[in-house]
């Protein structure tokens, strides 16, 4: 286990590093560099060789990134020039209610998605089976933007049952004291992930009763009920842990379509608004930060992993 | 859902096939895999209805505006000549957006983008994928290990995130928006292609071409590649219609191809403007395009896979 752990936070640090590497790469592909985007395009060279000198840019590239890096290990983001104000500052803000939106979605996900592939599985070849697949396809298909609009136009301005978007200045604790606003974004993301997480659950609880120690099980007398939850469920949800972390990605860049949709004030909004105002520095922040929250978020869903699966837990390497 | 193991060839033409076609399947059995493919594909009726609708979509996209003359691109003539927003009446099928652009030619004009650019740049990200993947997947070793963690650390990056530090850096124009797209698409095929190389490096008949002397890029161009068409046609289809929806997905988010040119995706993002005020024609016909032709590719590439004997999880 500690061999495992260690191995997975270096692996961990690593992505971040290349991420890193990667934002700074892209920062350096500013036309006209970051000056430009600072001083706007009518700045003289004199203007820019002045701003380039004053902020290090005038340096070799490996001591800018490496000033970048110290920068970064000191929470400073970069600066945003359109905004007047510190990247980290602004993305402070809105990261809790990113976080709040993709827990929500996933847990709302799963809590769906678990006991229907289960009972896909147990039914294989059924009705229910053969219906769950064609809706899951359906929603497969149905891409967020106009998953969620059909959502505004029929629950929102048809039925007037949810706002179509939250307070703007709802924090991230108003999920609890309204949760009303914040039923659609989540619906909405949810409904990304629903099919592959039931189709996956169903495959996997599929495999598991084909186990030697489910008929081993059976064979002991153990009722149907006992083999389905007390053996087959624990071991079928393994590796659907994994496919969450694996799926985090999706998920975050979901947020990003829902948020904008919806209006809904967390990282994606800024991001779409920063790229909207030509905002390149506050882009590349948000880049980097929902990379980070997202190597982490598959971080935890890994080690969770390997703290629930006895094999990993208790064996050697 | 049909079986999918009903349309199998029988096992007497697998045998042949993979025994004795030694170079990339050019002998005398290829005529029967290419048929038996073809019969294969046929007998699956949703990727034949698919097949035939995306043939529709595309003429109805290319040659649809030589017969049905709109005007798209001049806004001054589209205001003064009809009216905006106008219901779907004689005048116009589908009626007119908030420019007064007639919606079913703008489907026409916005579609042929939409599918250049999702044709293209999965054509690009397919290319590069495969010489990526194939290069790392052969030589192995230390170069492998750092072209696979690129790979991972640009996989772990949300893609749409990635896209729009992209789109922002660079404007996008048409054809930037191809290079975007395939700039951030050609990591999961990357990864496919590597895999199927280094299952292919250990094949009897490889190792028999080293033995005799062929060069490593005879063997990549000549044998590696050839043997993983199945792998990247099947692919390259899924492909398509992620880069459509990803395109759409930008043009949602105001971040498509720029005025006077359009795509689904900023058409639709046009649209929502007015769903407060009932203006359905804006917003379900492109919808349904985009879920349809999205749809269409799937089951085709469904259909290939279990044409080409494809053993491939998406993702």
């Amino acid at each position: 286990m500690t061999g495992y752990l260690i191995r997975r936070l270096i692996q961990a640090f690593l992505v971040i590093l290349g991420v890193t590497l990667v934002v700074f790469v892209l920062s350096q592909l500013i036309p006209g560099g970051e000056a430009r985007a600072a001083l706007g395009p009518k700045a003289t060279p004199l203007q820019i060789s002045h701003f380039n000198h004053l902020n290090g840019f005038d340096q070799p590239l490996w001591v800018q990134y490496w000033h970048y890096l110290l920068g970064l290990g000191k929470g400073n983001l970069g600066y945003s020039y359109r905004n007047n104000q510190g990247v980290t500052a602004l993305i402070s803000q809105r990261l809790p209610k990113t976080m709040v939106l993709v827990g929500a979605s996933t847990l709302l996900s799963l809590v769906i998605a678990i006991p229907v592939g289960m009972a896909q599985a147990v039914r294989r070849n059924s009705l229910f089976d053969y219906a769950v697949t064609g809706v899951g396809f359906f929603l497969y298909a149905m891409p967020a933007f106009l998953a969620g609009e059909l959502l505004i136009l029929f629950f929102s301005f048809d039925l007037g049952w949810f706002p179509s978007q939250p307070p703007s200045d709802a924090t991230a604790w108003a999920v609890f004291t309204h949760p009303m606003d914040f039923v659609l974004p989540v619906i909405t993301l949810a409904a990304l992930t629903i099919a592959g997480f039931s189709r996956y659950m169903r495959s996997s609880v599929l495999d598991t009763l084909a186990e030697d120690y489910i008929r081993t099980a059976r064979a002991k007398g153990a009722g149907s009920q006992r083999v389905l939850y007390g053996h087959a469920l624990r071991n079928a949800l393994l590796p659907l842990l994994t496919l969450v972390g694996l799926t985090l990605p999706a998920i975050v860049g979901g947020a990003l379509i829902t948020e904008d949709i919806f209006n809904y004030p967390g990282m994606g909004l800024l991001t779409v608004q920063a790229a909207q105002n030509d905002d390149i520095p506050l882009v590349l922040g948000t880049t980097l930060v929902a990379t980070v929250a997202t190597v982490i978020g598959s971080l935890i869903a890994d080690l969770l992993y390997a703290a629930a699966d006895p094999r990993i837990r208790l064996g050697g390497e | 859902m049909a079986n999918p193991f009903e349309h199998l060839p029988t096992e007497a033409v697998v045998a042949e096939h993979d025994e004795f076609s030694p170079s990339g399947g050019s002998t005398v059995s290829s005529d029967t895999f290419w048929r038996n493919m073809v019969r294969v594909f046929s007998q699956n009726k949703l990727a034949i209805i698919s097949l035939a609708f995306l043939i529709f979509i595309v003429l109805f996209c290319f040659l649809g505006p030589f017969l049905f003359h709109t005007n798209q691109t001049n806004g001054q003539e589209a205001l003064m000549n009809s009216t905006n927003n106008a219901a779907p009446g004689a005048g116009h099928l589908l009626g007119t957006d908030d420019n007064g652009f007639d919606i079913l030619g703008r489907l026409m004009f916005g579609g042929k983008i939409s599918l250049i650019v999702g044709f293209a740049s999965a054509v690009v990200a397919t290319v590069v994928g495969i010489i990526y993947g194939a290069l790392s997947g052969f030589f192995g070793g230390w170069l492998d290990a750092a072209l696979m963690r690129l790979v991972d650390v640009g996989l772990s990056i949300p893609l749409l995130f990635l896209l729009i530090a992209l789109v922002t850096i660079y404007r996008p124009t048409a054809p930037m928006l191809i290079i975007v797209i395939a700039s951030v698409s050609w990591l999961v095929p990357a990864r496919l292609i590597r895999a199927e190389t280094l299952s292919l490096r250990t094949r009897e008949y490889v190792q028999a071409v080293t033995v005799m002397g062929g060069t490593r890029r005879r063997i990549i161009g000549r044998h590696i590649i050839p043997n993983s068409v199945g792998t990247i046609v099947v692919f390259a289809t899924f492909n398509v219609a992620d880069s459509i929806l990803t395109l759409a997905a930008l043009g949602f988010l105001g971040l498509g191809v720029p005025a006077p040119q359009t795509d689904w995706g900023t058409m639709l993002s046009n649209g929502v403007n007015y769903a407060s005020n009932g203006y359905w024609w804006e917003i379900y016909p492109v919808g349904l395009c985009v879920v349809l032709v999205v749809v269409a590719l799937n089951y085709i590439g469904d259909a290939l896979r279990d044409a080409l004997e494809v053993r491939l999880q998406r993702g």
